[in-house]
């Protein structure tokens, strides 16, 4: 919608019901948080896979997932290549 | 290898609290989540199945879009979890420990700094707003006084104008978004406790029209000045220019401030992007 405003739960969150309330969120303003942001603590695993190379190789499988012709918007660098598992359908 | 090999997988710090409070919570895979406390801090943890995620399982599991959802859901369940209960700082998706006892190590060993993570965030919530361009809609909208095409000449020249239009209809709606952002996130952080940019969506992930060109987070109170804040959003949200849309999304757990003030320094990162 043009000129839109969309409020999200904000409504009943002001109205003094529990924060953290049940609700789906988006998929991409998840990863936004749990892959950018957040806490890095060196993980006994997980450690060597870079930042960067964690953003771009999820977000790359989402990509896909939208429409499995769309190039890679990041383009010359391909992330870890892996069998293309869940892609489509 | 040995597959029932398991791992302790953390989900977000915070201090102590009844771990009855957790009962029927489930963090990835389904497991039961339970906290680890140490030094008057805790971790909520749950066991996964360590070939699950292992470098190189995780680096291809990242790839499948069904795997990532259901466990950055999963890892939002407990973070939310966690968050009604006590002060939360949530971690990253796949933090993961060998075991319970190395989990112990590292809240020994940054006592401090989570100690005053927590403190900064305790009683906060985050909030996304989003402001979008979206100059295709405006440019459709019909002019009021467009005046029907006549045939001929007149056509022609009409189908012109109103192309010029739709073209300053477009640009209209890029100026009106940038600037409702600019003013949006100025007086946002004013209200906010602190705020920070994520990188504006991809519209082919998010599924949403037109561009996103704010794509913010803040640290808000709860109470009075968490009013103050969304009332603030509300007001900018009215009377929009055509072709531009605002989106409030939260509370959130504050994911996005966990990271910069446990580097140990505040992160502000201004409206105009550092050089």
């Amino acid at each position: 919608m043009s000129g839109g405003y969309a409020p999200g739960p904000v409504d009943r969150a002001a109205a003094g019901a529990p924060v953290f309330a049940e609700r789906e969120v988006a998929l991409v303003d998840l990863l936004d948080r749990l892959l950018a942001k957040g806490v890095v603590i060196s993980g006994d695993v997980t450690i060597s896979i870079a930042e960067v190379d964690l953003v771009r190789v999820s977000l790359r499988a989402l990509v896909s997932s939208v429409n499995e012709d769309v190039p890679s918007p990041w383009g010359d660098r391909a992330p870890r290549r892996a069998a293309p598992r869940g892609r489509g359908r | 290898m040995n597959g029932t090999r398991t791992a302790s997988y953390v989900y977000a710090v915070t201090r102590p609290f009844d771990e009855d409070r957790l009962t029927g919570a489930r963090g990835v895979g389904g497991a039961p989540v339970r906290l680890v406390v140490q030094d008057g801090l805790a971790a909520a943890v749950s066991a996964v199945p360590l070939d699950e995620f292992d470098e190189d399982a995780l680096a291809e599991r990242l790839e499948d879009r069904a795997w990532l959802e259901a466990t950055a859901r999963a890892h939002h369940a407990v973070v939310d979890a966690v968050a009604r209960s006590a002060v939360a700082m949530p971690l990253r998706l796949s933090t993961l420990y060998r075991d319970d006892d190395r989990v112990r190590a590292v809240l020994r060993g940054n006592r401090e700094r989570f100690g005053a993570v927590l403190t900064r965030l305790d009683g906060r919530v985050e909030w996304g707003v989003k402001v979008y361009a979206d100059p295709d809609r405006a440019a459709a909208r019909p002019t009021p006084d467009e005046p029907r095409a006549p045939a001929g000449v007149g056509a022609g020249r009409a189908y012109l104008n109103r192309r010029r239009e739709q073209r300053h209809g477009r640009e209209d709606a890029w100026r009106a978004a940038a600037e409702l952002a600019r003013r949006l996130d100025e007086r946002l952080r004013e209200l906010a406790e602190a705020g920070e940019r994520h990188r504006p969506q991809d519209g082919r992930l998010s599924g949403a029209s037109g561009e996103n060109v704010l794509n913010a987070a803040y640290l808000v109170a709860r109470g009075g000045d968490g009013e103050r804040f969304l009332r603030a959003v509300r007001e900018f949200g009215r009377d929009l220019a055509a072709g531009v849309r605002v989106e409030l999304s939260g509370p959130w757990a504050p994911y996005s401030f966990a990271g910069g003030a446990a580097a140990g320094a505040p992160d502000p990162v201004g409206p105009g992007e550092p050089a």
